[in-house]
């Protein structure tokens, strides 16, 4: 299992570097520096600028130079905003996008879960064909459409919910949270059906009943460690789509968190704040996909004996 | 007599050959037959826009606004008494060249890629694959943001950039399914016959593994298409003048207050356009038996 772990850290580095060193020279290669569109400012204020954000040193050196803040968790400052630093608005969005994922992944595994196990009982009942056709909408329905829809029902005709904010108004996290989660829910969904469906056929499941145990423990004790490996790997790339979804959800929403600042960010060609938030939601994915890979691994009884486990 | 076994033969081969079978399994699947008239039908009616559209283009009538769906305007008007019937119709002939245009880009990079990496193995087959497990770890929902961002809302950009995340499954799909070709003996004896790799890959190994193909495309337009009406509802992606499906909803999010069809309508088209495809990926999976062949 070790050497399984190992293995995958070793995988990540190169991934990590590789997104560091392709995001940084895009950034650079990008047309217009970061003071075209102010008027013209003098030589030596140009020259100071320039030295501050290290644009007069030659191309390799700036990345070598990029590479050691990194290594210090130093993120650089915002073009745009020449006081705020990239950290300081990563600490600040942070919080927010961590918390929002959360809810929706919970969302996401409870009801999308749920739906899936049971509807893989009775397979081709209308207990399998009602949750999934739920499923195949909520695959199908974008959170950009889905977010809208739900303030217009829920927010505006029925006004039930707060259709704004995050945590200004007691239920105005509810919104957010089902318009993230539900896409991944209906994956979810139609992942643990197929997974149950495949274990609820294995012989240690006939075992199980022949044993007498009811049937409740049979599924629960038995059947879903297995039959949710599919989708605890799937958590990984969930993830990543998790946070590419906040960007829309945070606007939506009008949310402050990391999607917000990073959408702003790409809109304001503020180049240092893209590349610093690309490199460490990067890094966060890659990170995030390894745990789920190794979580999938350690669940999967073969493949722990196939790196040799005791 | 000879004539008559050839006659035999012939039949036989057409009773089962795999795509009878398939179309034959796929016509009792109602939901992706519905799927599948449903697409051809947008497809031409998309290819036949500038001729049947209900209004041109960038026919505005200010005076008239933004009005619900009438006699005159199907679907009803924008705020600047545009037709929204017409909008959508423009807008889903790019919505769908989008899919259509960066699936193709993913299919021939990808197919070609599997193709190779599984035909000559060895040490290439483990470099070429590294290359694609790695990239699978990169983020790409923030690489295409940002690609959108440094070269400009492009949209020959936005097919490559889409393209080229899409290739990596399609590459995987095809390099396992010439792994198990290439143990077969037609294979064999087409190289024994000394045909170039190239002619073996062309003509006997991909339409062999055109099953597989054809349902992971399928699959594949309909998340194309999601990732192009995100940008765009972003703002990153298609830019006025064009418009698109993803465009149209987020102006239709800002006004749903007052002009919900406004939202609605173009909402349903894609939702509607992304139904139909996953119903007919599915069908088309079951149909031509993908999974079991795999195993």
């Amino acid at each position: 299992m070790w050497r399984f772990v190992g293995i995958r850290l070793l995988q990540a580095i190169p991934v990590i570097l590789a997104v560091i060193t392709v995001t940084f020279f895009l950034v650079r290669v990008a047309p217009g520096g970061p003071f075209s569109a102010e008027k013209a400012v003098l030589p030596e204020v140009k020259a100071a600028l320039e030295a501050q954000y290290r644009l007069d040193l030659p191309l390799f050196q700036q990345y070598t130079a990029y590479l050691g803040d990194l290594a210090q968790g130093e993120f650089g400052p915002s073009f745009k905003y020449p006081g705020r630093s990239v950290n300081e608005l990563i600490g600040a969005g942070l919080p927010v996008t961590a918390e929002l994922g959360f809810y929706a992944l919970l969302v996401a595994v409870i009801i999308g879960g749920f739906a899936g196990v049971i509807a893989a009982l009775k397979p081709n009942t209308a207990q399998d064909y009602i949750p999934m056709t739920a499923a195949m909408i909520g695959i199908c329905m974008p959170s950009f459409l889905l977010g809208p829809l739900l303030v217009l029902v829920f927010g505006i005709y029925l006004d039930w919910l707060p259709v704004s904010g995050w945590g200004d108004i007691p239920g105005d996290k509810i919104l957010p949270a089902i318009t993230l989660g539900s896409g991944y829910a209906a994956y979810i969904a139609r992942l643990s059906r197929a997974g149950m469906l495949e274990v609820m056929s294995q012989d240690y499941i006939r075992t199980a009943r022949a044993k007498g145990l009811p049937e409740w423990e049979v599924v629960v004790k038995h059947g879903l460690r297995g039959g949710l490996i599919p989708v605890v790997a799937f958590l990984g790339p969930a993830f990543a789509g998790l946070l590419a979804g906040s960007f829309v959800v945070e606007t939506i929403f009008q949310i402050p968190g990391l999607g917000r600042f990073y959408v702003q960010a790409a809109f304001n060609r503020d180049y240092t704040m893209i590349l610093g938030t690309t490199v460490f939601l990067s890094t966060l994915i890659v990170l995030f996909n390894l745990l789920s890979d190794i979580l999938a691994a350690w669940m999967n009884p073969r493949l722990r004996a196939q790196f040799g486990e005791n | 007599m000879t004539t008559d076994i050839i006659e035999d033969i012939t039949e036989a081969e057409q009773g089962s050959s795999l795509w009878h079978d398939a179309w034959l399994r796929l016509r009792k699947n109602r939901l992706a037959l519905a799927g599948g008239m449903l697409l051809v039908a947008f497809t031409i009616i998309a290819l036949l826009t500038p001729w049947i559209a209900p209004y041109a283009y960038d026919a505005q009538n200010l005076d008239l606004g933004a009005s619900p769906p009438s006699a005159q305007h199907w679907l009803g008007t924008d705020i600047f008494g545009r037709d929204l019937l017409t909008q959508i119709m423009f807008g889903g002939r790019v919505s769908l060249a989008v899919g259509f245009v960066a699936t193709s880009v993913a299919l021939l990079i990808g197919v070609t890629w599997g193709a190779i990496a599984g035909y000559v193995g060895g040490k290439v087959d483990a470099v070429m694959m590294r290359l694609v497990d790695i990239m699978y770890a990169l983020p790409f929902m923030i690489f295409i943001v940002l690609l959108m961002v440094v070269f400009g809302r492009n949209i020959l950009l936005l097919f490559l950039a889409i393209g080229a995340v899409e290739w990596l499954t399609m590459a995987r799909i095809m390099r396992s399914q010439v792994q198990q070709l290439r143990q077969q003996e037609f294979v064999e004896a087409a190289i024994s016959l000394g045909l170039p790799p190239s002619t073996i890959i062309r003509r006997h190994l991909i339409p062999n593994a055109l099953g597989p193909i054809i349902v992971y495309t399928t699959l594949t337009i309909p998340s194309v298409m999601l990732l192009e009406a995100f940008l765009s509802f972003l703002g990153l992606g298609i830019q006025p003048p064009q418009t698109s499906w993803g465009l149209l909803i987020s102006y239709g999010a800002e006004t749903m207050e007052e002009f919900p069809w406004l939202l609605i309508f173009p909402g349903l088209a894609l939702t509607v356009t992304l139904f139909s495809l996953n119903f007919l990926g599915d069908g088309l999976r079951d149909a031509l038996d993908v999974r079991r062949s795999k195993d």
